[in-house]
């Protein structure tokens, strides 16, 4: 069973990929992606802000998750997305995926992260020291779609 | 029709409020964009450019044109950046 989580605090990475598909001898590929905080402003970055849509992002994220349970052959699927205040290093969010051969687990993975960049309802502010700007989508985030 | 309308990001920010409840007898998200620009000028600032704007209605994204009846909540927001 797929399972979303949309929380505040930090999560265990280790811990949760322990967990992940444990027991589940007939998956023989667990991929997993981690998004961390990076400080890319021309000033040093102090915080990232995330806002959410609560109610919208879990019920977006499950359509997302869903899809790529028709998509592809998968034993399990992890997404968790935090909100709220961050620093530079700290995990965003994780993605993991459980399938019988990789090409799935990989691809799954994939399709999850270009989905959840640009359709859950997600928006980061970062902080500065220097003021505060909200994170502007991309067009290559759109077109990573196209792909799928 | 009474309905709930939300804004995140930035457009909370320019109109100043996270929600509201308001009456209205819009039948599709663009009379209810009308309907707020018309109000006063920081919903018409926010409003100004809609290619910078996404819509969803009862939590499922959609379009302008779409119709509102039966609609209980329409939230306003910038493209998503999750990940």
């Amino acid at each position: 069973m797929p399972t979303v989580r949309v929380q505040e605090q930090p999560f265990e990475l280790g811990a949760e990929v322990e967990a992940f598909a444990a027991g589940r001898t007939d998956m023989g590929a667990v991929v997993t992606f981690t998004g961390i905080v990076r400080d890319v402003a021309k000033s040093d970055l102090d915080v990232m802000e995330i806002e959410h849509y609560p109610g919208m992002t879990e019920r977006a994220i499950g359509k997302i998750v869903d899809e790529a349970v028709t998509r592809w052959t998968l034993g399990d699927a992890l997404v968790i997305h935090r909100f709220g205040r961050m620093g530079p290093g700290d995990r965003i969010m994780m993605v993991a995926t459980a399938a019988p051969h990789r090409v799935d687990a990989f691809a799954a993975a994939e399709f999850l992260m270009d989905y959840l960049k640009s359709r859950a309802p997600f928006w980061k502010k970062e902080i500065t020291s220097e003021g505060a700007g909200w994170v502007a989508a991309t067009e290559e985030d759109e077109a990573a779609l196209t792909r799928w | 029709m009474k309905l709930d309308v939300l804004y995140f990001a930035w457009l909370r920010e320019r109109i100043g409020l996270s929600q509201e409840r308001i009456e209205t007898s819009a039948a599709t998200v663009a009379d209810l964009v009308e309907e707020l620009r018309a109000r006063e000028d920081r919903y018409a600032l926010a409003f100004s450019d809609l290619s910078a704007v996404r819509v969803a209605v009862d939590q499922d994204l959609t379009a302008f044109d779409a119709p509102l009846q039966d609609a209980r909540e329409v939230a306003f927001f910038p493209p998503m950046t999750g990940g």
